[in-house]
């Protein structure tokens, strides 16, 4: 344990030293380059919040002025007239273009484009790159992250599971600190909003979801400068997923519902005027819910990774013994409510998921609709 | 809106999606559908097993109260065979003075026929007993009476005394 804490501590701390290092280098050089420290923290912040085609855990700036990065390359896989394989330290953090099978490609804020031999990339009015760009099916740091944090997931319930077999149905090691958490989303998300009939069936994908969210967002806390659930492409997949699971499960009164949601309460031409309003309320609601799923763990995970960040880089503008610590203290203070807000978003999406599915699989009960409608 | 888009990658998309649904299906399969059924089973268990206490508790109340029931009635057998052991030797004790006393009376009543009777036979050998006496006395006195002649004249004369006088 206290081994664990030393090597955390190392992690955080060369973190940090990184960090500092790049900012006195850039001090050093603040004369020779244009670059002020400001956009420099800016740039790096979009950098880290970004996907990187490298696994890289810090960067620093040696004398003569050469980057040097601390990290693992990752194979890139891109689609562009078959499929090319090559690995991402070709493009030696974007410094460089890579070739493969004859073509070749340039790595420019996350993204690859194909360009000529001599990595000439066109750009339009705007500024937009211009150059074609080969679909990237590469494993980037998020499906490192994700598949880390699905072996894990694993690892940790499937050991859960086989403890229960063992123990005769009494948890042993860190299933004890699970097994609550997996009886809370039971009992207190599944069970009253989808229903004592019907919740089995979504138990595994909410499970899934909420500890697969948690796990991503609390990864995110690292130093390793992952932002896998601050991905817009991440929270989409998810959000999809529950869009699907929602309308594939929905039942006969979950449609008719949705395109006759007044139902036998009113004859047809009183029901014409305000369906061509009402429907496409209802049509439109189907997206809206999943995109503000997406969009709210997007956004919290983004603003919280911004946040955090841009305090740490308030220490090296500050530079003064008062304004460093006070941002010190306040990114450690924003870090504590990141850790809540990491399990907050994972059992928000969770919720709102269960909430979905509590709606389609819902089988009303239309006498007792008419009952009510007698009363008014 | 268009930073978003510009931000989306389609491959990570892809990757995201196959990898989520797999582990869903291999979380599914080797830790969900364990836990879930291992979660179930011991609350059912439980739930089981308390019924099973509170049946067991009812049935020693009925145990109890059965027991009670016996005690109680054993006493109320008890209580009755008591009195009718009493009435029993009421009855009897009665009855024997009943007996007893008919009995009584019956010999009493022997008794006094008896004495009757005897009475009777006395009263009817005094009365034969008085008859032969005074045949015999008269006998005596007229064998007396004739004997002597001057006695018997003067009988008659008495007699004839008598007569004149009436």
């Amino acid at each position: 344990m206290r081994r664990l804490l030393t090597v955390k501590l190392l992690l955080f701390s060369a973190f940090f030293l990184g960090h500092s290092l790049i900012a006195s280098a850039k001090e050093d050089a603040s004369d020779g380059s244009k670059k002020d420290i400001k956009t420099e923290i800016k740039e790096y912040i979009d950098h880290h919040l970004k996907d990187s085609h490298d696994f890289s855990i810090f960067s620093y700036t040696k004398d003569n002025g050469e980057h040097v990065y601390v990290g693992i390359p990752l194979p890139v896989i891109i689609w562009d007239d078959g499929i090319k394989f090559f690995s991402s330290s070709k493009f030696h953090h974007g410094e460089t273009i890579a070739e493969a099978g004859g073509d070749y490609y340039a790595l420019e804020h996350g993204k690859i484009y194909k360009t000529d031999a001599e990595g000439n990339l066109s750009h339009d009015e705007e500024g937009h790159i211009t150059n074609p760009k080969p679909i990237d099916f590469s494993i980037t740091k998020n499906v490192v992250m994700m598949v880390i944090t699905g072996l894990l997931m694993l690892w940790l319930f499937s050991s859960l599971a086989r403890s229960y077999a063992k123990n005769n149905g009494v948890p042993t090691g860190a299933g004890r600190f699970f097994e609550p958490i997996v009886i809370y989303i039971r009992d207190d998300i599944a069970r009253p909003t989808i229903g004592e009939k019907r919740y089995k069936k979504y138990m595994p994908f909410l499970l899934t979801i909420f500890f697969f969210i948690w796990f991503l967002n609390m990864f995110g806390l690292t130093p390793l400068g992952i932002n896998v659930t601050g991905n817009i492409a991440i929270t989409f997949g998810l959000a999809l997923l529950t869009f699907l699971i929602t309308n594939f499960t929905g039942t006969k009164d979950y449609w008719k519902h949705l395109v006759d949601p007044l139902g036998d309460a009113m004859p047809w031409y009183g029901k014409l005027p305000i369906y061509i309003i009402l429907v496409p309320i209802e049509l439109l609601g189907l997206i809206i819910k999943p995109f503000a799923l997406l969009i709210r763990l997007y956004a919290n995970m983004q603003a919280g990774h911004i946040v955090l960040m841009s305090l740490i880089g308030l220490m090296f503008i500050f530079k003064s013994w008062i304004g460093s610590p006070l941002s010190f203290f306040l990114a450690f203070a924003i870090t504590l409510i990141e850790v809540l807000v990491a399990l907050l978003q994972a059992y928000i999406f969770t919720m709102l998921s269960s909430l979905y599915f509590g709606f389609a699989s819902e089988e009303h009960d239309h006498h007792e609709e008419e009952a009510e409608l007698a009363h008014l | 809106m268009e930073k978003l888009l510009n931000d989306f990658s389609f491959g990570l998309f892809v990757w995201q999606t196959l990898l989520f649904v797999l582990l869903l299906w291999l979380m599914y399969r080797f830790a969900w559908k364990p836990i879930l059924n291992a979660i179930n089973d011991r609350e059912d268990g439980i739930k089981n097993a308390l019924a099973a206490a509170e049946d067991a508790k009812k049935e020693m109340q009925n145990v109890t109260a059965d027991s009670e029931k016996l005690l109680q009635e054993a006493r109320g057998e008890r209580e009755a065979m008591l009195k009718e052991a009493r009435e029993i030797k009421e009855k009897m004790v009665s009855d024997a003075k009943e007996q007893a006393k008919v009995e009584g009376d019956k010999m009493i009543a022997q008794a006094k026929a008896t004495i009757d009777s005897e009475k009777k036979a006395a009263v009817a050998e005094i009365k034969n007993q008085v008859a032969d006496l005074s045949v015999q006395i008269a006998e005596k006195v007229l064998k007396e009476e004739l004997t002597n002649k001057d006695k018997q004249l003067k009988l008659v004369d008495n007699m004839l005394g008598d007569i004149k006088l009436n």
